[in-house]
């Protein structure tokens, strides 16, 4: 089979090396253009089972505002990520939170949680 | 209210508590920041993407995440005290701080110190003379990214984004996460002032078309957006006529540029850089009136909140200096130039001391660059010689002058950059 | 449905509005329609806001006579009616001998007119209180009669005072027919209500024939002529003009001035172009740089990158030539108050004196018992000093929170103008009424705020909340594709 040649940018740091794979036979023969070692593990990852964390809001009842902005605690991959944005809106969670809870925990069965991004407030709480 | 403040820190965002922590540090004792949200954090806590805090937490955070670890340094410490919901409606200056609030009215604050921390604002439509109606459904996309993120709703569904730098970006990613139909990004120049990672996570991964070299030339409907046209555009950044093509959309987000919030320096009276925008300061972050000092994107518009952060620890610590009468005796001032293929540089002055100090330089080129020297000189010698792979005129760079560099300068400073063959 | 009423005035632009001013100092029942969710939507709210000293018009016309007699007027009303307007005076600047010429043969037009003070200064003399305009400018006429306003703040105060005697103004209430019996006008059928009544005032603007027509009057057409505007931010305005500075006009218009406005932020405009489409208001790029280099015959030096908005208006060109006042003679109980382009906004009072005077006459009625002269207070935080803003913080602890940096805008302010007599309804109309949105950033901080303080005040969820027409919906439901939130 002929050597495909896939070219791609890595995200891992603002360098954004640009790195061309040459993949044989469905196996990654070659990477080149990475200027650490990062880059690599990026590009293997990226061809093969590309994942992406997801940041987004959920709504939060009672809170100081309407919304509690959270975190995906790890990488998801990257053809879930959408179906999980959508699940996310659909969440609802009630104040206090700390940063850190987890919202949605293992998000569609993926293995991954989502975690609440900052402390947020009851409205109705006393202030000192 | 009668007691005369060590600092007054104007804004509590990223810089404010940056700067109230190490004014801490270094000993100050009364410190207020003055902050006009219902909360400190500033513009992170709508920026509810990743990427912060790699520099300066050595960790990667959220927006908030990044606010949540400035506010937790200054949250128990006595000598900090914050009022929100205040707008500060002018700075004196003698550093009276005249500002107001609900619950206590108009309060005439005292301090021996100021730092300005009031970040930036978005350029506008107006600003940038797009022709057409003026209906709803455009938004700049830091007014839309508070909606979504923080109030709940939507600027519309169908979504056009001119500009492309990072803001834009994010905001082509969120919008998709939304629900919405992200239609295109248009950026005027023939590359993109974003990162790269924010092109493959933000257009790419949700296959948003960009257009470089695109403007918008006529916005459509009356009541609300309705579609706009956009067309191709030559080295002067003009339409080409019969290039024109129309993207059917309810709304249009403009990235098209942030100012320094400077209002409050302008009304003071500070020396503002033409370029920048901001105050002119020198090494300690000390602008043209003595005691007043300014950081973050109030002085110039960082793209990295870690080099806001790293800015706003400088004018922090040398205010408490100044607080406490404790700032070393000045003994001259050295201009720094900034030269070719430099846009702005800043601090735009290094004002030396008894003690040598190192100087962090910040600065922009002018156009993207690869292979690239950096130089500093002063009238007789090369001072700092760096090889950078790549500068961009999006990505503000650092470069340290050495204190016995700093020391040994004679005349000016130039800071230049070139492509090396 | 309908209801009984004295007089029905179609259109709730400056000139219905001081029509119904007037009309509400008697003893009768007025209505204004408005289609549009606010008054004064339409050229009310983008023109050059200038109080004109009426050696421009014709003398002989209509225009000259309501011109002379609105100034008046205004001078008289700008303490009753608290109104915004400072009496800058005007300069037609002349850079060619021709032009000196007709500057000359303008201040014996106004003599005949009517106006005072006016004057022929030499160039030396205009560059004295002007630095910065030109140096070709070899002399101009003088008026000190003239000044500036907020035309949108006069039509609000005019509405405002007729409310508080008892008129009534309905918004977003479209006029669709009339009912007419013996060539006499017995009822107007609207898209809500209808209104058994005996007199209407067309006050409709652009769209006046049609009203006109629809009750059996064709004698006139309206067509638009658009006129666009560059404005430019506070700084830069310093070094343009402190003043109302035109051109020598020509034969159909005004020309291009630089003018300043109350708030300090000076607009070049406006052009003209005749059009079709009566709704057309969009800044065209060949409009733009057709301003900005005509502007440059006035002033060499206009600072491009300082411009932080630009906009458009419609003018109603009646095709007589001049306003079209008075009585329809087709249909009894018409009333025409049409074609009031310039100097439209400087006749309006006046205009509004001769309608009410026709009705008063033919109906006898009178002076209305118990009228309150003026209008509500208004607490405007940025012109107060700390006293004052301490006081009224005490007593509404919302004129504390600032909304509008960059105009220095307060939330009692905003609810206040919600609240008040006509009140704001949507984002433009809480802009209109207390500049929350007009400064630098254009809204993009404020924007938000005053949207949910509307939802808020008026009781509606934030998808409801509209920027201006009627179906400017700003924002949508997150959830929007599994419910039907948010209107599209």
């Amino acid at each position: 089979m002929a050597v495909e040649k896939r070219v791609l940018n890595c995200i891992n740091c603002p360098m954004g090396c640009e790195i061309t794979a040459e993949i044989k036979d469905g196996i990654i023969e070659k990477i080149a253009g990475n200027n650490c070692q990062r880059g690599e593990v990026y590009t293997r990852e990226e061809i093969t089972a590309p994942k992406r964390m997801l940041t987004s809001t959920v709504r939060i009842r009672d809170g100081v505002l309407p919304l509690l902005p959270v975190v995906s605690v790890r990488a998801l991959p990257k053809e879930k990520v959408m179906e999980c944005a959508a699940f996310l809106r659909q969440v609802i969670v009630k104040a206090p939170v700390r940063a850190g809870d987890v919202v949605a925990a293992n998000i569609l069965g993926l293995g991954v949680d989502i975690a609440a991004s900052r402390d947020m407030d009851s409205r109705h709480a006393q202030k000192v | 209210m009668g007691e005369i403040y060590d600092i007054i820190i104007v804004g509590g965002g990223p810089a404010g508590l940056s700067a109230a922590y190490s004014a801490w540090e270094n000993g100050a004792e009364r410190i207020l920041i003055l902050e006009r949200d219902r909360e400190v954090g500033g513009i992170l806590q709508q920026c509810i993407h990743n990427g912060f805090g790699l520099h300066h937490f050595k960790e990667e955070l959220t927006g908030p995440g990044y606010a949540r670890r400035c506010w937790k340094l200054i949250e128990d410490k006595k000598a900090v005290t914050v009022m929100v919901d205040t707008m500060v409606l002018e700075v004196r200056e003698d550093k009276t701080v005249l500002a107001v609030n609900p619950k206590w009215g108009v309060m005439e604050l005292r301090a021996k110190a100021v730092i300005l921390t009031m970040g930036c604002r978005e350029r506008t439509r107006g600003a940038i003379r797009i022709p057409g109606y003026r209906p709803a459904g455009i938004y700049t996309a830091g007014a839309a990214q508070r909606m979504v993120n923080m109030e709940g709703y939507l600027p519309g569904k169908k979504i056009v984004i001119l500009g492309s730098g990072d803001i834009g970006l994010i905001m082509a990613r969120r919008m998709s996460l939304e629900g919405c139909k992200v239609q295109a990004v248009l950026e005027i120049c023939p590359y993109s002032n974003g990162l790269t990672r924010n092109m493959v996570q933000c257009l790419q991964d949700y296959d948003i078309p960009l257009y470089l070299s695109h403007t918008i030339v006529n916005i459509k409907g009356r009541g609300r957006v309705a579609g706009i046209t956009a067309a191709k555009v030559d080295e002067k950044m003009q339409p080409i006529p019969g290039t024109e093509f129309d993207i059917d959309c309810d709304t249009l987000l403009l990235s098209v540029g942030l100012i320094p919030e400077n209002e409050l320096s302008r009304e003071l009276g500070l020396e503002l850089h033409p370029l920048t925008g901001g105050p002119v300061v020198d090494q300690h972050r000390e602008t043209s009136i003595s005691g007043i000092f300014a950081a973050g994107n109030v002085v110039h518009v960082h793209d990295l909140v870690d080099f806001v952060s790293d800015e706003a620890g400088i004018a922090g610590k040398f205010a408490a200096l100044l607080a406490k009468d404790q700032l070393p005796e000045l003994r001259d001032d050295i201009p720094i130039q900034a030269g070719d293929g430099v846009r702005t540089c800043v601090p735009q002055h290094i004002r030396r001391g008894a003690r040598g100090e190192t100087v962090r330089l910040f600065m922009r080129v002018r156009r993207p660059m690869r292979k690239v020297r950096l130089e500093i000189r002063d009238s007789e010698t090369l001072l700092v010689s760096r090889m950078l792979p790549v500068a961009k005129p999006s990505e503000m760079i650092a470069v340290d002058l050495p204190a016995e560099k700093a020391e040994a300068v004679h005349g000016g400073l130039e800071v230049t950059v070139r492509e090396e063959v | 449905m309908s209801r009984k009423v004295d007089v029905v005035v179609v259109g709730g632009g400056i000139t219905g509005n001081a029509i119904l001013f007037q009309l509400a100092k008697y003893d009768l029942r007025c209505v204004l329609l408005e289609k549009e969710p606010d008054i004064a939507s339409g050229t009310t709210k983008s023109n050059s806001a200038i109080i004109h000293a009426g050696f421009d018009a014709k003398p002989g016309t209509m225009k000259a006579r309501m011109n002379v007699r609105g100034n008046k007027l205004y001078h008289e009303l700008k303490d009753e009616l608290n109104l915004d307007i400072q009496w800058k005076g005007s300069l037609v600047a002349a850079t060619t001998d021709e032009e000196m010429d007709s500057i000359r043969d303008l201040l014996e037009r106004g003599k005949v007119n009517g106006v005072d003070g006016l004057e022929i200064w030499s160039g030396d003399r205009v560059r004295q209180d002007e630095q910065y305009l030109s140096p070709e400018i070899q002399g101009a006429l003088w008026a000190p009669s003239a000044g500036i306003c907020c035309p949108f703040g006069t039509a609000i105060a005019f509405a405002e005072n007729a409310e508080l005697n008892g008129a009534e103004i309905i918004r977003e209430c479209e006029v669709q027919g009339f009912d007419v019996k013996d060539g006499r006008i017995t009822a107007v059928r609207t898209d809500g209500e209808t209104f058994e009544t005996r007199y209407v005032v067309n006050a409709a603007g652009l769209r006046a024939d049609e009203i006109s027509r629809l009750a059996g009057d064709d004698s006139f057409t309206i067509h638009p002529r658009k006129g666009e505007y560059v404005l430019f931010d506070r700084e830069a305005s310093k070094k343009m003009t402190q003043g109302v500075i035109f051109p020598t006009p020509s034969k159909t218009s005004k020309g291009i001035l630089v003018c300043t406005t109350l708030d300090g932020n000076v607009f070049v405009g406006p052009n003209a172009q005749d059009m079709d489409d009566k709704d057309d208001t969009a800044v065209t790029t060949e409009g733009m740089d057709q301003i900005l280099s005509a502007a440059k015959k006035l002033l060499p030096e206009i600072p491009v990158r300082a411009a932080i908005a630009e906009f458009a208006g419609l003018r109603a060109i009646a095709s007589t030539g001049d306003f079209v006042l008075g009585r329809s003679e087709k249909v009894a109980g018409l009333i025409q108050a049409a074609g009031i382009q310039s100097p439209g906004l400087t006749s309006a009072p006046a205009i509004g004196e001769y309608i009410a005077d026709i009705i008063v006459e033919e109906t006898g009625a009178a002076p209305r018992q118990n009228y309150h002269k003026g209008r509500p207070p208004r607490y405007i935080f940025r012109n107060m000093d700390s006293a004052q803003r301490a006081k009224v913080i005490t007593k509404d602890e919302r004129y504390g929170r600032i909304i509008c940096r960059c105009e220095t805008v307060t939330e009692g302010e905003i609810v206040d103008a919600i609240h008040r007599p006509c009140g704001a309804r949507t984002v433009d109309g809480v802009k209109r009424r207390t500049r929350a949105g007009m400064g630098r950033c254009q809204g993009g901080f404020c924007g938000p705020r005053v949207t949910q303080i509307l939802a808020r005040e008026l009781q509606i969820p934030i998808t409801e909340v509209r920027k201006e027409a009627r179906d400017s919906y700003m924002f949508y439901d997150k959830d929007w594709e599994t419910t039907s939130g948010g209107k599209a």
